[in-house]
């Protein structure tokens, strides 16, 4: 044991000795250090910085993890035109939002007979080949967006969607009528809007001047169908 | 791990020569330093990286104790080198198996480039054929052009995927055997699919001269039409209204793809075969959405009643005039209803 833990331990000893050499008979002593100064060459810097974050606590990755989803939550709820979305993708936000939109439209009926409500696999198939099928067309198109940062975009702008259904979800609990229908419809369509106008200012700035309708076309669809989704949940 | 095969050979070797042959594979240009990132394992955590090598080399001492120790049973000695050799090749088989897969979807994600040329349209180009699209030309004496593109089919499809959920979801349609997005998208997919590929090996054998590009975009555009007349029939419940867009819209659709057709073919029996076999499925389409996937009186009386009253009882009630989905005198809808309900129980 002790052998074999000598040399993996110290890769970058920079001794002219071939490694491993003469290993079997090292015996550890007293006056043989075994720990010292690593000296790594400039190709594994990267690697340092990689295992600095792998040392941090649970905690703290997890908070920094979401302190960068929750900024980009407050870039999609006040779009102005940046390119935070764009520069930094991940792709936990849409992730998160995708399983409570799924979540919440879920119906509880087990019973194949209103069985026409979308259930959880089906919103999150919707969700995730309505996005890569958007960002095929608009890389199509001839848009220099990258793939993932597409992805990333019309996965964030979901969230006033997500907003949207649990204010309905809310309303709902209230008494079914007109009146209900109405609120929700309302703001139903805000949000629609709000979704369409946030991905836009994101998004338009990488298809060529004179295509931004053919790209903004396949995003207006596919919040359309999410919002319908919404709009005609109705609780078990 | 770099070449397995030659530290396994080394190990019924001996010790010495053993790590040398080890050595010269892991460090390649001579330098001391194991350079994990030439190693083709994507454990990605160094750790994991040493453990392994910890493990390998573990391993490698215990097949050359082994081997030390039981020289004079060459046999047996050589089953067990063999197999660890054995392991290893398979392992390294194996990963350059995945590593082959890989860079075969790599290369499939550079192909969508072939499909590049199909989508440079501009948006004034798409309005202009999409009008067309509604308009029969008169001259089917010599070939007409049709716009070899992609995106305004593709985008057609798409929105009739939506009006038809839209008009699944007003109907409350029960889909048994699948998801209600599930049916719409194999529907409208299969329509444009199939019927291209069904029309484009009738034209092959009537002589047509069109290709399967050319087809599929023919009749993407085609469903312009449908998408339109169902938007207004979803809405508008009425049936009469319905037999008339079906016939005017959906005509005038179907008579422009036939005479682009007709245009195209040779020969008077070619001809009919081709044209009347497309005007035929695009017409019965537009029927079949309308009626397979909206059910207006069932819907009606459902919302009404509720569903815990037998079918005995039902009967046709005016619709009040606060009914959420009615975007419409309810005079009109409460005929309708009324009407359709007194032909289907005469029935």
């Amino acid at each position: 044991m002790a052998e074999a833990a000598e040399s993996p331990g110290d890769p970058g000893t920079a001794t002219p000795r071939p490694l491993f050499a003469g290993l079997s008979d090292i015996s550890i002593s007293q006056d043989i250090p075994v720990e010292g100064e690593i000296t790594i060459p400039m190709r594994s810097r990267i690697r340092e910085f990689d295992s600095s974050t792998l040392n941090e606590s649970v905690q703290n990755t997890i908070m920094r993890d979401l302190k960068a989803v929750g900024k980009k939550f407050m870039h999609v709820l006040y779009p102005r035109k940046s390119n935070t979305l764009l520069r930094d993708w991940d792709l936990w936000g849409p992730l998160i939002l995708c399983v409570t939109l799924a979540l919440m439209l879920q119906r509880g009926s087990v019973d194949s007979e209103k069985d026409g409500g979308p259930q959880f696999a089906e919103v999150f198939v919707i969700v995730w080949f309505g996005a890569v099928t958007i960002t095929l067309n608009s890389k199509l198109l001839g848009g220099n967006i990258s793939f993932f940062q597409s992805l990333c975009v019309l996965g964030y702008c979901i969230l006033p969607l997500t907003v949207a259904m649990l204010v309905c979800r809310l309303v709902l609990l209230a008494e079914p009528g007109p009146i209900n229908f109405m609120v929700r419809l309302f703001v139903v369509i805000v949000m629609f809007a709000w979704s369409i106008v946030a991905s836009t200012a994101f998004l338009a700035d990488s298809q060529p001047p004179n295509r931004k309708a053919l790209a903004v076309y396949p995003v207006f669809l596919f919040y359309f169908v999410i919002s319908w989704m919404i709009l005609t949940f109705t609780p078990q | 791990m770099a070449t397995p095969a030659a530290p396994a050979g080394g190990a019924r070797n001996g010790a010495g020569p053993e790590w040398g042959g080890f050595e010269e594979n892991i460090q390649g240009g001579g330098s001391a330093v194991i350079d994990m990132e030439n190693m083709d394992d994507t454990s990605g955590s160094s750790f994991e990286d040493m453990g392994e090598l910890h493990q390998r080399l573990r391993e490698e001492e215990v097949d050359a104790d082994a081997a030390a120790a039981e020289e004079e049973d060459g046999e047996f000695l050589g089953m067990k080198g063999f197999k660890g050799q054995l392991s290893r090749q398979v392992a390294d088989q194996m990963w350059q198996a995945g590593k082959r897969q890989a860079s075969r979807a790599f290369s499939l994600y550079a192909n969508i480039d072939i499909l590049r040329p199909y989508f440079d349209v501009e948006p004034a180009q798409v309005r202009s054929r999409l009008l067309e699209s509604m308009i029969p030309i008169k001259m089917v004496n010599f070939p007409q052009k049709i716009a070899g593109e992609l995106y305004g089919p593709l985008m057609l499809v798409f929105t009739l995927v939506a009006i038809l959920l839209h008009g699944m979801k007003t109907s409350d349609t029960i889909i048994r055997e699948g998801t209600l997005m599930g049916t719409a998208i194999g529907t409208c997919f299969g329509y444009w699919l199939g019927v291209s590929s069904f029309i484009y090996f009738l034209a092959y054998l009537c002589n047509a001269q069109i290709t399967m590009l050319q087809m599929l975009a023919l009749l993407g555009y085609g469903l312009f039409g449908h998408c339109i007349v169902l938007f207004v029939t979803y809405n508008i419940h009425l049936h009469a209204l319905f037999y008339l867009f079906w016939l005017l819209v959906g005509g005038l659709s179907t008579l422009r793809m036939v005479a682009v057709l007709v245009s195209r073919t040779v020969g008077p029996t070619q001809r009919l075969l081709l044209c009347g076999t497309l005007a035929t499925l695009h017409m019965l389409f537009l029927l079949y959405l309308h009626f397979a996937y909206h059910k207006v009186v069932e819907g009606i009386l459902d919302t009404l009643e509720g569903p815990n009253i037998p079918p005995m009882q039902r009967v046709p009630r005016d619709i009040p005039a606060v009914l959420p989905a009615a975007r419409l005198p309810t005079t009109a809808l409460n005929a309708t209803a009324k009407a359709v309900a007194v032909t289907l129980q005469s029935h």
